[in-house]
């Protein structure tokens, strides 16, 4: 599949973030269980597996989102650039402000279109001026391929823009604080064809720039963006690897169960 | 027959058509109720509906109906030297209805027709033995009055009569034609539907419908009112100063401005306040302090407002008194301003803060996750994502507790003083629009003099008012709310 971009797939083998034996308890449920991922410096990294198999635990573990979650409990130790997140020295909010995160459904603050974007910049005072925060505002729009349609209304709300606009206005947003690792949890599930296709691109331009890391239902989408694959089932993490080897030459026979759909 | 005979009549009569119908639609497709349209239970429904509901229907109009057009003749009957100086044609006759009571009375005691019929002759013994029976009258009766009563009890009986009749049929033929009716094609659920759906437009229309009355009402008073004073005095005159002799001053602008300063601080004590618990509860509680806060909150709109005035009187306002007007020099009554308003302040922030907590938590939890996404803490999440996006509720349940504070009567009362006044100073005692409805009304005052006709124009006034802050609440929380829909 794609034998064309295996060129591209060429990544540096340094990590920016390591997790090793990470475990998450909702309540007594045991959703997931020894997970061993190098996440790697300026790669597009795809979680795919069947709903409930822990891949968005997993993600939402990599920014600690999980501790908005009052039942959930995280043990194992995950790393970024060699320190422990999860130490209590690291404030939960400052680490989100370097691992960004996209999600599922477009969720656009009730405000304008700069003020969307603005929002992270401001509250982290990223910038010291107003012209620096418009250039901000600008670049992160340009990066995240809006900048053409909504430069003549950026006081517009931001709820009033199509889906597709929507969703590349949250990762506007998410690009704006200058994050480091950038966190997708099915960023196209609620998307048309041709948004999707948009988004796409764009991961693939993000990645020159920081880590992505994207959660997705769609096969194909892990296939066409990612240059890594883990597959989720039922908590575990079962194969782990260069996206071409995962779907051409898995190793496990759960992953070839799923990928070729006779389990899912 | 009286009408509860009447109806336990019909009652029954439309248990049988229920029974029948029931009966008549299994036997029509040989006990396999899955041949039928409907289920058996909505064909002995709508017999059992087509007989009772036109009759009940019947009797009610019949009821409302009767007493105006037997009033109609009976007043015919009465000529006017029957009616003496300082009396009126309504006068004479709630007598004649008194007398044809106690002739009731009369015969419920065992008088006979004949018996009756002389003492209709005869008004002095008639007085006489209305009296043994314990139906006293002040004056003679006048004999035409004795027969108009006469006249009036026959009618009256003769109405029931044909009233019981009228339904009795009216049920019988709702029943035949409705269990005449019961086919296996017959679609009784949908009759047995429509029937609901009018029931409901009519629950409806009842409180349409009174409301419309209320307005009426007072829109009809106080037109009155202002053909006695002139509107212009009314709305732009500054001083409040009713004589129950004439030439009062009946300005509204004391009244309307002591209204608006208390219902102003009570919004300054209970948006604050309730706005900040709402906050506290919705967002930080944990789920075990939120089960115990919130009823606990909730227990304050649940104390009727006299006690809240009671409060007011008896603690707040010396309380104010003593530690705050006095030694500023400010006033010396403990009736005051600010009495009033910080205790209705306090009675609205439960309004405040329940209905600001239901609309905060109707946020999309996504919002407040893409806020945390980008690394915003809790407080700057609720400062700059959940409260904006909350602030058009918000804003309708303020305006929603301002027309309440409007309408609060009680508080004010026991809290602010009786003393219609136009002052800066919030420990001065005022008054308030409601305050003087209520005063204007109570008393024995003449009730068509423009001191006691004021009250509906002062009512129509408030209700104005607090029509149009509701209406802008409503407009507000339904423009805004479709942003995250």
């Amino acid at each position: 599949m794609n034998d064309m971009r295996l060129t591209e797939r060429a990544v540096t083998e340094k990590a920016k973030m390591s997790a090793r034996k990470v475990q998450v308890y909702y309540g007594s449920n045991h959703a997931l269980k020894d997970v061993d991922v190098d996440i790697l410096d300026k790669t597009v990294t795809a979680f795919i597996g069947p709903s409930g198999c822990g891949k968005s635990t997993f993600l939402r573990c990599l920014n600690r989102m999980n501790d908005t979650v009052a039942s959930a409990r995280v043990e194992g130790k995950i790393e970024m650039d060699g320190h422990d997140i999860y130490d209590t020295r690291v404030d939960p909010v400052q680490l989100r402000a370097k691992v960004g995160m996209v999600f599922q459904k477009p969720n656009p603050f009730p405000k304008s279109i700069y003020d969307n974007v603005a929002y992270g910049p401001k509250i982290h005072g990223l910038t010291r001026s107003k012209a620096e925060l418009d250039e901000v505002v600008e670049t992160s729009l340009r990066k995240a391929a809006l900048w053409n349609e909504v430069k003549d209304r950026l006081n517009a709300p931001g709820t009033g823009l199509s889906g597709g606009q929507q969703q590349r206005l949250c990762i506007a947003r998410a690009v704006a604080t200058g994050p480091e690792v950038l966190l997708m949890d099915e960023p196209c599930s609620a998307l048309d064809p041709i948004a999707t296709a948009q988004v796409e691109e764009l991961i693939d331009e993000l990645r020159s720039q920081f880590s992505v890391v994207i959660v997705t239902h769609s096969m194909q989408q892990a296939a066409r963006v990612s240059q890594r694959t883990a597959f989720f089932h039922l908590g575990y993490l079962v194969e782990y690897g260069e996206t071409g080897t995962i779907f051409t030459n898995p190793s496990d026979p759960r992953t070839e169960s799923y990928i070729t759909g006779r389990i899912g | 027959m009286s009408v509860g005979l009447l109806s336990l009549l019909l009652l029954g009569l439309a248990a049988l058509g229920f029974g029948l119908g029931r009966q008549r639609a299994i036997a029509s497709v040989n006990g396999d109720a899955r041949g039928l349209h409907s289920l058996p239970q909505y064909y002995g429904s709508s017999v059992a509906l087509f007989t009772a509901v036109p009759a009940f229907l019947l009797v009610l109009v019949w009821l409302i109906v009767q007493p105006v057009v037997i009033e109609s003749t009976i007043t015919g009957m009465i000529l006017p030297e029957d009616i003496g100086d300082g009396s009126t044609r309504e006068l004479v006759m709630s007598d004649v209805r008194r007398i044809a009571e106690g002739i009731d009375v009369l015969v419920a005691n065992g008088a006979t027709g004949d018996e009756i019929a002389a003492l209709v002759a005869d008004p002095v013994a008639l007085k006489a033995r209305l009296g043994d029976a314990g139906v006293a009258l002040a004056a003679d009766i006048n004999p035409h009055v004795a027969t108009a009563s006469a006249a009036y009890r026959g009618e009256v009986a003769m109405g029931r009569t044909m009233m019981s009749v009228a339904a009795l049929a009216l049920a019988v033929a709702g029943f035949l034609f409705a269990a005449l009716r019961v086919t296996p094609q017959f679609r009784a659920r949908n009759v047995v539907e429509s029937f609901i759906r009018v029931l409901l437009i009519g629950a409806s229309s009842v409180a349409i419908l009174t409301t419309i009355g209320i307005i009426l009402s007072l829109v009809f008073e106080s037109w009155h009112f202002f053909q006695i004073y002139p509107a212009k005095d009314f709305f732009f005159s500054l001083t409040w100063s009713p004589k129950f002799g004439g030439g009062s001053d009946l300005g509204i602008w004391p009244l309307l401005w002591g209204t608006l300063y208390v219902s102003f601080i009570g919004l300054l004590v209970a948006v604050p306040v309730g706005l900040m618990a709402a906050i506290y509860l919705s967002e930080y509680a944990s789920p075990r302090v939120r089960s115990v806060a919130k009823p606990a909150l909730e227990i304050l709109a649940g104390i009727p407002s006299i006690v809240y005035g009671l409060f007011a009187l008896m603690t707040v306002g010396p309380f104010l008194r003593d530690y705050f007007s006095q030694p500023l020099g400010l006033g010396e009554s403990s009736s005051s301003v600010m009495t009033a308003g910080i205790v209705m302040g306090i009675m609205l922030i439960p309004y405040v803060s329940s209905l600001s907590d239901d609309i905060i938590n109707a946020v999309p939890q996504a919002l407040r996750d893409g806020s945390y996404g980008l690394g915003a803490t809790q407080s700057e999440t609720v400062k700059q994502v959940v409260f904006p996006a909350a602030l058009p509720g918000i804003v309708g349940a303020v305006l929603m507790a301002a027309s309440r504070a409007i309408g609060e009567t009680m508080i004010v009362v026991l809290g602010a003083g009786a003393a219609a006044k136009l002052s800066l100073n919030p420990f001065e005692a005022m008054t308030t629009v409601t305050v003087k409805i209520v005063s204007q009304l109570t008393g024995d005052t003449e009730f068509a003099s423009p001191e006691t006709l004021v009250a509906f124009a002062l009512g129509l006034t408030l209700f104005v008012f607090t029509l149009g802050l509701n209406i802008l609440a409503l407009y507000i929380v339904r423009k805004y709310r479709e942003q995250y829909e």
